[in-house]
């Protein structure tokens, strides 16, 4: 029975981190519905991104409030998981602190953890405050009505007990040894946790180590729940920004793709020598679809965007159609493409992995043309995401689908689109007129 | 003094065997617009000032496309597309000017997987080497002094980075040059993006140029510069809906720098 807890912690930790790789499974099929992108070009400016922008959070403090209480939140997950090292290692082997005999270089990571985590604190609760008691109103917008909203505040709370957990763990373990209970041997520093050391005032050896004990234990299954938790959270950016910065558009933001298919397509009617009457050359497969108005007909980088985003609404206050007062919603497309994605997966695996059309799609039942009609085009979106994704792109893929699949478009576009035409101009004048300024007074 | 433009076309410097420097590529509301002409105009004054090699394509000139790309019809974009290339390359283009965002963006972006190279500058950055290579010289003029605040277009700045060009060519003008709340990467949108020009807008609680028109007074300019004929239409438009056209003129840079060279 000595063993008992090792086993137990060994048992959690697997199916903790198993769950977790079946969900990164799903992950991975969801996004890989996507069709294929080119994402070949320079993978030195590839990597000089992810370093830059996910890493080094250069465009999350662009807003310095957000940004440095963020990089203060980033910078103690990071730094604190080599804490939780220490933490399956003892749990595994039933060790105490095994990296104890670190000596100085342990005090100051025990130490640097516990600043770090106050700091964290401070950090939660001041996103909290500008959440719920200031209101800012990207977060109050109408696609985080709901489980967003909740999502939002959840996470805050999470990390909040984790870190007071950790606080009150290092506290009881700080008693523990100054009163030189086995195991409990001197190492750390605490500089936070010991003044928590009032709360243990006459506590009796027992109840120390059932507190030690309890905030470990509650501590380390905090943090395999919240792993198991990003998948169904906004939370999953901690992991996605990392490659969404490194597949993120390296050109400039107003080359818009030339779709392929179309280009065969225009060269086949200029071509004089073409034969139009000629027999499709391959076995005649189904023309490719223009534009999106599913999931599916995104690309896989698309799909990995809608993943990433944390919902932080940053594009959204920054468009200018959402500014003054357009339906339009940069980041409701992102959260829309990835519940629409979803929708998708659990159907697959309720038809034994293959997708049984559901009379849904993202066109219409998530995105209406009246949000994509308002976009500009203008990129502010695009330059405001602090994770490099571009929610333009899926608004003019479906645009695409809209003109040259439905013929949709309004019709003040249509008559723009019957003069260029005709005219090769957006207005009805003539092209044998184009000249006329010069003589003009 | 109108009539002295010197304007040759691609075909008759191709009739006497000649290549000229650049092709000026005038665009729709280049060509069309009676607001954007004037603009046309007064960069034309320039380059003849400077004598600088150019033509234009004149009737074989069509739209880029950029309206009907951005509006979804990519088919109609890329026969715009491959028929401007076929024109160029006939006339074996190299470098390309254009006083329009829009037509620069696309020219240079989109064109080239069409089988369109060329060098593509925009009129800022190509006015700002005549000055640099003192092809012309400008004084202040009228302007010096003045508070002259500056619009970026979505397609010169975020879309291409282009940022200093403009700016460089107002502080020439010994202006006093007054940013808006939201300028350069930040730069919000005069409305006419994405084809917006074209069609009304969504319903919502105000139109895009009147929010942006808002920022610019903020600034209490006396001249709000632009570098986009489009851009040019949505803020003249936002200045006289707040009935401030009599204090405040909305002018291209190429404007400016034609008037201060007494142009």
């Amino acid at each position: 029975m000595e063993y008992l807890p090792n086993i137990l912690f060994t048992i959690l930790l697997v199916a903790g981190i198993g769950y977790f790789a079946k969900n990164v499974a799903r992950l991975r099929r969801n996004i890989n519905l996507g069709r294929d992108v080119d994402i070949s070009g320079d993978s030195s400016i590839r990597w000089k991104n992810m370093a830059k922008i996910a890493l080094g959070q250069t465009k999350m403090v662009v807003r310095p409030i957000a940004g440095i209480l963020h990089v203060i939140v980033y910078v103690g997950f990071i730094i604190i998981n080599i804490e939780v090292l220490e933490i399956i290692i003892d749990g595994i082997f039933g060790t105490h602190r095994i990296f104890a005999p670190l000596g100085v270089v342990y005090d100051f990571l025990i130490g640097s953890f516990e600043i770090l985590a106050i700091l964290v604190v401070v950090a939660v609760v001041v996103f909290w405050i500008r959440r719920n008691v200031i209101r800012l109103k990207r977060f109050i917008k109408p696609e985080m009505e709901g489980w967003p909203k909740k999502d939002g505040n959840l996470i805050l709370y999470i990390e909040l007990v984790l870190m007071t957990l950790f606080l009150t763990m290092n506290g009881a373990d700080f008693q523990l040894q100054q009163l030189g209970v086995d195991p409990y041997v001197e190492a750390g520093f605490f500089p936070v946790s010991q003044f928590l050391s009032v709360l243990f005032q006459g506590m009796s050896e027992a109840s120390l180590i059932m507190v030690e004990r309890t905030a470990w234990w509650l501590h380390i299954i905090g943090i395999l729940l919240f792993l198991n938790y990003l998948y169904y959270s906004k939370h999953l950016h901690i992991l996605l920004a990392f490659p969404n910065t490194y597949y993120g558009n390296i050109g400039p933001k107003g080359k818009f793709k030339n779709l392929e298919s179309v280009t065969q397509e225009v060269k086949l009617m200029m071509d004089p020598e073409a034969d139009p009457y000629a027999a499709p050359a391959e076995e005649a497969s189904e023309p490719e679809k223009f534009g999106a108005s599913d999931v599916m007909d995104l690309n896989w980088v698309q799909l990995l965007n809608a993943y990433t985003c944390t919902e932080c609404g940053r594009c959204t206050s920054e468009c200018p159609a959402n500014q003054t007062g357009k339906k339009l919603s940069p980041r409701k497309i992102m959260m829309d493409t990835r519940d629409r994605l979803e929708e998708v997966g659990k159907n697959m695996e309720a038809n034994k992995g293959s997708y049984v059309d559901d009379g849904k799609q993202l066109l219409g039942d998530y995105i209406t043309n009246e949000e994509l009609w308002a976009c500009t085009s203008c990129n502010a979106c695009v330059e405001a995401c602090p994770v490099s994704i571009d929610p333009l792109s899926i608004i003019m893929d479906m645009r695409q689908f809209l003109v040259m699949e439905q013929s949709a478009a309004p019709t003040d576009l249509n008559n723009m689109m019957g003069n260029i035409e005709n005219n090769g101009a957006p207005w009805p004048f003539n092209q044998m007129d184009r000249l006329n300024w010069k003589d003009e007074s | 003094m109108e009539s002295q433009l010197k304007v040759p076309t691609m075909a008759e410097l191709f009739a006497a065997g000649q290549q000229p420097e650049v092709l000026f590529w005038v665009g729709c509301a280049g060509s069309f617009d009676d607001r954007a002409k004037k603009i046309t105009k007064a960069f034309v004054k320039i380059l003849n000032k400077a004598e600088v090699s150019f033509a234009v394509l004149g009737t074989e000139e069509s739209c880029t496309g950029d309206p009907a790309k951005r509006a979804g019809n990519e088919f109609l974009f890329q026969m715009q597309a491959v028929t401007n290339i076929e024109v160029m390359n006939a006339y074996e283009v190299k470098k390309v000017v254009t006083a329009c965002p829009h037509c620069f963006n696309t020219l240079k972006n989109e064109y080239p997987g069409l089988g369109g190279n060329y060098e593509v500058v925009h009129h800022t950055q190509f006015l700002k080497q005549l000055l640099a290579e003192k092809r012309i010289t400008i004084e202040g003029g009228e302007f010096r002094g003045k508070r002259i605040t500056f619009h970026d277009p979505c397609y010169l700045g975020r879309a291409n980075g282009i940022y200093e060009a403009p700016r460089e060519l107002i502080k020439k003008l010994d202006a006093e040059l007054v940013e808006m709340k939201n300028c350069k990467k930040k730069g919000l949108c005069c409305g006419a993006g994405g084809a917006q020009m074209f069609k009304e807008p969504e319903e919502g609680s105000k139109d895009v140029n009147i929010e942006r028109t808002e920022q610019a007074l903020e600034t209490k300019p006396e001249i709000i510069a632009a570098a986009c004929p489009f851009c040019n239409t949505m803020m003249t438009d936002g200045v006289k809906n707040k009935e401030k056209e009599a204090a405040i003129a909305v002018l291209d840079i190429a404007e400016m720098i034609a008037k201060a060279a007494d142009l």
